[in-house]
């Protein structure tokens, strides 16, 4: 059996790439899709934790389920901003989206 | 026992790999093709800790909808090519720092803190079925899901309202 703490490795190196297309894309779509991944290695965790931890009670899948709901919400209300973006300014770069700079 | 260990690293390989080609391809394109290799290989990890349900939610929610959505975007916005003349100077190398940082706390944490936690307890019979998963979804944990579902309703009524542009500016 493989040990806990290597998906628990894994899955925080998951976290770290995503957090640095977070910080490091300029491209707002990218952006959204280093959060995506982000989301993803919690749930690797959480499922994990599921197994290693309490396999008798499934709450962990229940959580991992709820977590896929709110990155479908989130996927969509994002989208739909940079698309609502696009419409007035004609850019999906990051730092040109500056309507609320004074 | 020898071959569960090759395949985890071998997935953990491609997935990580997957994941530093999304972060690296200068194609937006290129960058979502290569998350939803990365989501397919994160459900096979589901498989591997027995979740089967969890592992096709995974692929058809979001190798599924969600990716198919990002590519949609990506090719109505045509986002897939930027310049590249607007960069802020510190960004990337505070990106560097930053992710590298969370890396070596991650490490640290995983290496010196948790000990025992290695050993997995015993699978019950009829583990994480989606009918068990169901029943709990729909009597233990009933109000979260409700607060989910109008959660869910909230975001399609927000998508709406934001996309559908105002006629005065026209």
């Amino acid at each position: 059996m493989i040990p806990l703490s290597w998906y628990l490795i894994f899955a925080a190196a998951l976290f770290s790439i995503g957090l640095f297309g977070v910080l490091a894309r300029k491209n707002a779509v990218a952006i959204l899709l280093g959060v995506e991944l982000m989301l993803n290695a919690v749930n690797v965790n959480l499922v994990a934790f599921w197994r290693y931890r309490a396999p008798n009670m499934i709450a962990g899948q229940a959580f991992a389920i709820m977590i896929f709901a709110v990155a479908a919400a989130e996927v969509a209300v994002g989208l739909s901003l940079f698309i609502s973006i696009y419409r007035r300014r004609k850019t999906v770069v990051a730092n040109e989206i500056d309507l609320m700079k004074w | 026992m020898t071959i569960s260990l090759i395949v985890f690293f071998l997935l953990a390989a491609v997935a990580v790999l997957a994941a530093l080609g999304m972060l690296l391809s200068r194609n937006a394109v290129y960058s979502a093709l290569f998350l939803i290799l990365n989501f397919i290989t994160v459900a096979i990890f589901y498989l591997m800790l027995n979740a089967p349900f969890i592992s096709i939610a995974q692929i058809t929610v979001y190798a599924g909808a969600i990716m198919v959505l990002f590519l949609f975007v990506i090719m109505l916005l045509g986002a897939e090519k930027l310049p590249q003349n607007t960069s802020i100077r510190w960004q990337y190398p505070a990106a560097v720092v930053l992710g590298v940082l969370l890396a070596l706390e991650f490490g640290y944490v995983l290496v010196f803190q948790i000990g025992g936690l290695s050993t997995a307890a015993a699978l019950p019979a009829n583990f994480g079925d989606p009918k068990d998963i169901g029943g709990l979804l729909f009597n233990q944990y009933l109000l979260p899901f409700e607060v989910t579902s109008i959660l869910l309703l909230v975001a399609m009524v927000g998508v709406i309202v934001i996309t559908k542009g105002d006629k005065t500016t026209r």
